[in-house]
């Protein structure tokens, strides 16, 4: 798509591009490029000097038990954080679109949690399930269950799940009711008067019209646990215990600036930025189709 | 006040040529209207009057100076747009002062020339309010007097009247006529309305693929179409085209003749089955098959006889109406 | 049976566990929320001893003065500054860097346009996590360290941005910039006079979500900061937290929690409003 009408000059218009083409250049371009570079060497013991070591720090890594295990939960973290967060989205939302008045109301009710930070989610979970003064904590032994997130992996992965996806419900839930409330009223009430009751509506009707919409939050989502939950993990479980909650984003930070591995770091962040690469032509591939509908 | 004239005027876009060297001499307060079909180049031709496209090749003049490489704004024209193109967000009177603003008039002349404008256009009661509080014939207006208050010496309208309701339009057209009357600017009016063509031009100019068919006063173009193209764009309903093999007569090309010319006669000239016709009141089109198949027509006068649907009638006129093209569709 | 075929009609038990779902949900999102308002209402020992109380208590005030007159490493009031700081300046130099270039890629024709475009859309793919330790190092060697320029520069390019810009500029009629050059407008003139307040809803629903992303910011103020005096309050929360085995100072911590929801939460309540002017914008 091009304008029919543009002005003239050449001057002007770099001139107009110059700010981002510079932020973009100091900030984007050469620390990925450092990054890469940084990948293909190690640092002396002192620091003081660096040694090639080609694709070394590569195949170290990938044969890291640690970094694999990290690959690992990140993939388990990100399937489940989407999930949840997206399957109680969507029950909120199809209720919210059963309503004829009020869905407005529920509406501004549910999208708020948009704006608190992940890392103040973060905080508000871990204070329901601290392990010395958590409502719930406390609540679930007297259950009989012992909660303790900070000794038990699996319940560390279920407590920076839970609040990752607590956060994300309002724009998925946003974005779900938009996508039924596009749904034509009218097919909806031809299926009803075709003898199609509420689940089977929704199973051949309903949610493969939402599919364009469910599968951008799909992307979206992924997107999101890769690398806006870092600050979830850093709250609460600081990567532990014994690395169960270290996604790869949090392994970045963790070996660069605390372990301060810089090669490590680097040939992590050049498998990260592989890895947006993938899923940013995915999101793209996607809304080109969505346009197209 | 300005005279505007056109030599051999080229486009191409990439390799594609799309006007093939037009020639326009409009003298000064002239009302020129190019009417054609849409794709036909009259638009772009508009727009390199207006310096909104360059010229490929030719040269366009306004008041004897060339204006090829001269910017819009300084050509000395003005321009009112087909969707109108009012900035939505300043009022009325922003709208209209927006082009004196930037021309740097002392602001007692712009309240002066904007309010006699809006006096001219009816529309001193909307002068605070934004386009889109407005109909769709007083932002038409508002798009006129934008026009107007710059005082150029060459008015361009570019389908202005396509987006009104008819009634609206026949009201507009009228108005524009008048106004560019009483003003008395030399105005270039591109529409692909033959109607608007016919009752607003002093000459019109009929374009096809690019090319200018026939320069002339309205009428004289409706009597005297200069290529069967013309024939069949001007006038409605459209002009019957025959071989002439069908009439007895020997060559190539075309024989067109008007509804207006073809009476329902004992005898005549032709035979057709009548298909279904057309009461409009005043008068009655008359549809009907002729012998290889084609559809002609036939305007009676209300009260004048309509032949039974399926009946065999025979059709006649005088033979100086006839319009006779040759095999490139120039008049023989 | 027919009415209960559903959408068209919903009445009875159904429409109520129709309400009861939501509130349901209402309650799950609502919950944490609440247990941190009422924490920060009451006092130490009353959360030291489990189970805590679940209805407020009369500390509010005592918490909220402490929390921004003192907190713990630094005044909450200090850090709710540098948050504003970063996320205004993020928000404004995103929107302005996006507005100029994507009317130049628009507007005109200039060599290296096609390259530009591709160069902002590859910034998509590389968020900051990614390129944390090289970036934190240009930060530092331009002296950026504890400082607002550092907080808010590394961010401020925005692939996102331009597009949407880009986006809406399509959309505005070519014949308005024809209308503008006939009017005699030079091009900065038409970007200021018609372009720039066309675009105010554009730009004021942007403000919002970046007003947002940058508040909301948390692993870059927590390498670029070290000086608490510089921490901005979401980053900061996590500050308070002792190192060692020590009681957290749970409602103090409690009332910066809620002080850091609170901006970003009344900016999106106003998001509502200004999604509905939007509607009405395009619908005239």
């Amino acid at each position: 798509m091009e304008k029919r009408v543009t002005f003239k000059g050449v001057w002007l218009p770099l001139l107009l591009v110059l700010p981002q083409l510079v932020i973009t250049a100091v900030f984007f371009f050469y620390p990925a490029g450092q990054a890469v570079w940084q990948s293909l060497f190690i640092p002396d013991p002192f620091g003081l000097s660096m040694q090639w070591v080609g694709l070394g720090n590569f195949e170290y890594l990938l044969s890291d038990p640690y970094y694999r295990a990290s690959f690992v939960t990140t993939a388990v973290f990100s399937v489940l954080v989407t999930v949840v967060s997206m399957g109680v989205a969507l029950v909120l939302a199809v209720l919210a679109d059963r309503l004829i008045k009020g869905s407005g109301a529920y509406r501004t009710l549910l999208i708020w949690p948009y704006a608190v930070a992940p890392a103040v989610a973060g905080v508000l979970w871990m204070f329901m399930f601290n392990t010395r003064v958590g409502v719930v904590t406390w609540y679930l032994g007297q259950l009989g269950y012992d909660w303790n997130h900070v000794l038990n992996g699996t319940e560390a992965m279920g407590l920076v799940v839970v609040a990752s996806a607590w956060g994300r419900i309002s724009y998925n839930f946003l974005f779900f009711l938009a996508g039924l409330q596009a749904i034509p009223r009218s097919v909806i009430e031809a299926a009803a008067i075709d003898g199609a009751r509420f689940w089977t509506r929704f199973r051949t009707i309903v949610w493969p019209l939402l599919s364009p919409t469910t599968f951008f939050l799909l992307v979206v989502n992924i997107i999101y646990a890769f690398f806006e939950t870092f600050g979830v993990i850093h709250t609460i479980t600081a990567g532990g215990p014994q690395q169960s909650t270290t996604i790869l984003v949090y392994k970045v930070y963790a070996d660069g600036f605390v372990g301060q591995d810089l090669g490590s770091s680097a040939a992590q962040s050049v498998i990260l930025l592989v890895v947006v690469s993938i899923l940013t032509i995915v999101q793209f591939k996607f809304v080109e189709r969505r346009v197209h509908y | 006040m300005a005279s505007l004239t056109l030599e051999n005027v080229r486009k191409s876009f990439g390799p594609t040529e799309v006007i093939h060297g037009v020639d326009i001499d409009v003298k000064d307060g002239e009302f020129i209207v190019i009417v054609g079909p849409s794709g036909c180049g009259k638009s772009t031709l508009l727009r390199m009057v207006a310096g909104l496209e360059t010229v490929t090749s030719g040269t366009v003049s306004i008041d004897g100076r060339v204006v090829n490489g001269v910017e819009p704004m300084d050509r000395d024209i003005a321009m009112v747009f087909q969707n109108y193109a009012l900035y939505p967000h300043m009022s009325v009177f922003d709208n209209m002062a927006y082009g004196l603003k930037i021309a740097k008039t002392p602001k007692p002349e712009i309240e002066a020339r904007v309010a006699q404008a809006a006096k001219m256009l009816q529309l001193e009661p909307y002068l605070q309010r934004r386009p889109r509080e407005l109909s769709g014939g007083q932002r038409q207006r508002v798009a006129m007097g934008r026009a107007i208050v710059r005082k150029p010496a060459v008015f361009l309208f570019d389908e202005p009247l396509s987006n009104l309701d008819a009634k609206l339009r026949v009201q507009m057209r009228l108005e524009i006529k008048t106004l560019q009357r009483d003003l008395g600017v030399t105005s270039l009016y591109v529409t692909h309305d033959q109607v608007e063509a016919m009752t607003l031009a002093d000459r019109m100019i009929v374009m096809n693929g690019g090319v200018a068919d026939q320069i002339g006063a309205p009428l004289e173009v409706y009597a005297n179409p200069q290529t069967a193209f013309v024939a069949g764009f001007i006038g409605s309903p459209p002009t019957n085209f025959l071989a002439p093999a069908m009439l007895g007569q020997s060559g190539d090309g075309q024989i067109g003749i008007r509804p207006e010319h073809v009476r329902l006669a004992p005898s005549g000239q032709l035979t057709a089955r009548a298909a279904y016709s057309e009461a409009l009141g005043a008068e009655t089109l008359v549809h009907l098959r002729g012998p290889n198949g084609g559809l002609l027509t036939v305007r009676q006068d209300a009260g004048e006889p309509i032949p039974e649907e399926g009946a065999e009638v025979s059709l006649d006129w005088d033979v100086d109406r006839e319009m006779r093209f040759g095999p490139d569709g120039r008049r023989a | 049976m027919a009415q209960q075929n559903g959408m068209v009609e919903k009445r009875g038990a159904g429409h109520w566990l129709t309400h009861a779902g939501l509130i349901l949900g209402v309650l799950f999102i609502f919950f944490p929320i609440w247990l941190a308002f009422v924490a920060s209402t009451v006092t130490q020992p009353e959360i030291a001893r489990p189970p805590m109380p679940l209805l407020p208590g009369g500390h509010l005030w005592q918490n909220y003065s402490k929390a921004l007159t003192s907190g713990i490493n630094a005044p909450v009031a200090l850090m709710l500054f540098n948050s504003a700081v970063m996320a205004i300046g993020i928000a404004v130099g995103k929107i302005a860097i996006s507005l100029l270039s994507a009317f130049a890629i628009v507007y005109f024709r200039f060599p290296g346009r096609h390259l530009f475009f591709w160069l902002i859309f590859l910034t998509l793919m590389l968020p900051v996590e990614v390129r944390i330790v090289p970036t934190y190092e240009v930060a530092a060697n331009f002296g950026m360290l504890n400082s607002y320029g550092g907080l808010i520069l590394p961010l401020v390019a925005s692939a996102t941005a331009t597009f949407l810009f880009r986006q809406f500029f399509m959309t505005v009629p070519d014949e308005l910039a024809e209308a503008a050059r006939v009017d005699g407008a030079q091009p900065m003139r038409f970007f200021v006079d018609i372009l720039l307040p066309m675009s105010r809803t554009n730009i004021a629903a942007l403000f919002v979500i970046l007003f947002i992303y940058g508040w909301n910011q948390y692993l870059w103020p927590l390498l670029i900061t070290t000086d608490p005096s510089m921490n901005t309050i979401v980053m900061g929360i996590k500050q308070m937290f002792p190192s060692g085995d020590d009681l957290a100072d749970w409602p103090v911590i409690m009332a910066t929690s809620i002080l850091a929801m609170i901006p970003p939460v009344l900016v999106v309540i106003g998001m509502q409003k200004l999604f509905i002017r939007g509607l009405v914008e395009s619908e005239k």
